[in-house]
């Protein structure tokens, strides 16, 4: 029995190989992409509109709410990385109703390399917000003794994404695996639905841990600068007592 | 091993093509039709904000209009008003004119016709109570009218008092002209004879006379001299009569002109 889709190679060249996890996942970049692109190749400016071009507003705005609600003030910034991390997750969960598809989010190389992309992506928005300086001393803060921790804390949150995702979406496909070979009726497709649901869980968690890191890095400065505009005025206060 | 480090870096790099794709494909066009129409409502909304910002504009203005219009029309109405009130007192006014005038009119022919019938009531009565004495006379005591004039007159004449006598005596002396004797009637000659006799008689000198016709003198014979008159007519009698026929000519007419007294209320229930 196959762990992840990994093991399913289809061509191999040296290290260069085709395996279950990119061919399911280009699979999926293919049905996303197309799909979006015939539903927004004709959209709607007016108020009557097609049900599927709702679909997706629902959807993307939806995302765009969740981002903001995090603490993100430009949501649309992050939209296209956080939303493609969702809807991939998510696409990918939806996927596994599909008879012998194997999501590649069940793969561990495909979540590390998801959270690959979370962990440049966090110190790259901070930067991009607060300047390389700023986003750097947050590592010493509040003190330097910080720093390590700061460091494992960076680490371990990273390899936390990938664990928890490969984890909840493996057991899931390993489970539903399992069972169809002692129980081949019934019970399959309750856990089917258990894994859809926790797949949902995941993407959502997914994601939203990426933009709370993200509001995280981002929000420091904010957060520092605002104490120091309240010292500032204090200081005013004063001398013009 | 559970992690394939190129499959890592192609996973990557297909997660990085895929958030290009979406955001190329889904994520740009969706944010944008939304915008879009975020921006066609606001200007809808903009543009029925200026609509009705006009509507309440050109309703004040309306309403404003209106308040002058009802404000002229209540000026109109009340000057029509004044004016109708005014025509009305004109027209009353020359009503009542005309009506004043009618009814002098009306009174005035009303006047004339009283008075010609009066005339006509003398005239008849005169012809009637000379023709009536006339053949009374003349069946009872075969005499003519004429002759019991004359007879009257002479009567008169000698009954006149002394002082009347005096006066009349004194004033025939000094008239050098024959006195003139007037009757409705040509005197035949016995009763001139008659009247000279008695002139002749009552003032004791012979008088001069000159007899004349004059139908005013009505049913009588009168003598003048020099302002002085001797008569005898019916005509006072007919003087009495007129009177009382006009007495009771305007008796008649004040019980015509009197209100005819209420007629009885009807039953209830027969009145419809």
């Amino acid at each position: 029995m196959r762990l992840s889709s990994d093991e399913l190679i289809f061509w191999q060249w040296g290290l260069v190989k085709l395996n279950g996890t990119i061919v399911f996942t280009w699979a999926l970049m293919l049905v996303l992409v197309v799909g979006s692109g015939l539903i927004t190749r004709k959209l709607s400016r007016d108020l009557k509109r097609s049900r599927w071009q709702s679909f997706l507003e629902i959807i993307v705005t939806g995302i765009n709410r969740q981002i903001e609600e995090v603490g993100l003030s430009e949501p649309q910034k992050y939209l296209s990385f956080l939303g493609t991390l969702f809807l991939f997750v998510a696409a990918a969960t939806l996927g596994t109703i599909i008879p012998g598809f194997e999501p590649p989010t069940g793969s561990l190389s495909t979540t590390v390399a998801l959270a690959l992309c979370v962990f440049v992506a966090v110190p790259l928005f901070g930067i991009e917000e607060q300047g390389v300086g700023n986003y750097l001393k947050t590592y010493v803060e509040p003190t330097v003794i910080m720093l390590p921790f700061n460091l494992i804390s960076e680490l371990s949150r990273t390899l936390a994404l990938a664990i928890r995702l490969f984890g909840n979406m493996m057991s899931g496909a390993m489970i539903v695996g399992i069972l169809l070979t002692i129980t081949p009726f019934l019970f399959p497709i309750v856990m089917t639905a258990l894994g859809l649901l926790t797949g949902m869980v995941q993407a959502y968690i997914f994601s939203i841990l990426a933009a709370v890191y993200i509001a995280a890095a981002t929000r420091v400065r904010k957060l520092r600068t605002a104490p120091e505009a309240n010292q500032q005025g204090m200081n005013d206060d004063n001398q013009r007592k | 091993m559970l992690i394939d480090w190129f499959t890592v870096g192609a996973q990557t790099l297909n997660f990085l093509i895929l958030v290009w794709l979406l955001k190329r494909f889904l994520y740009k066009p969706i944010l944008l039709a939304i915008d879009e129409r975020e921006q066609r409502i606001a200007a809808k909304l903009a543009d029925a904000d200026a609509k009705k910002a006009d509507a309440q504009k050109e309703r004040e203005r309306f309403q404003h209009k209106n308040e002058d219009f009802e404000q002229q029309r209540a000026a109109l109405f009340s000057k029509a008003i004044d004016e109708v009130n005014a025509e009305r007192q004109r027209l009353f006014d020359e009503m009542r004119q005309a009506a004043e005038a009618l009814r002098a009119k009306r009174n005035d022919a009303l006047a004339r016709e009283l008075q010609s019938l009066n005339d006509e009531i003398t005239r008849r009565t005169r012809d009637e109570v000379f023709a009536i004495t006339r053949k009374a006379l003349k069946d009872l005591a075969a005499e003519s009218l004429e002759e019991r004039m004359t007879e009257a007159f002479t009567e008169r004449v000698r009954g006149l008092n002394s002082g009347s006598k005096a006066e009349f005596a004194k004033s025939l002396k000094g008239f050098s002209t024959p006195v003139l004797v007037r009757s409705a009637f040509e005197l035949p000659s016995q009763q001139r004879d008659a009247i000279q006799l008695a002139l002749n008689e009552t003032f004791s000198e012979n008088i001069k006379l000159r007899f004349e016709t004059a139908p005013d003198v009505i049913c009588g014979i009168e003598l003048t001299a020099n302002g002085r008159k001797v008569a005898w007519s019916i005509a006072e009698y007919i003087g009495t009569l007129t009177t009382s026929v006009s007495d009771l000519l305007k008796e008649h007419s004040q019980a015509d002109a009197k209100p005819k007294p209420e007629a009885k209320p009807e039953a209830p229930g027969e009145a419809r």
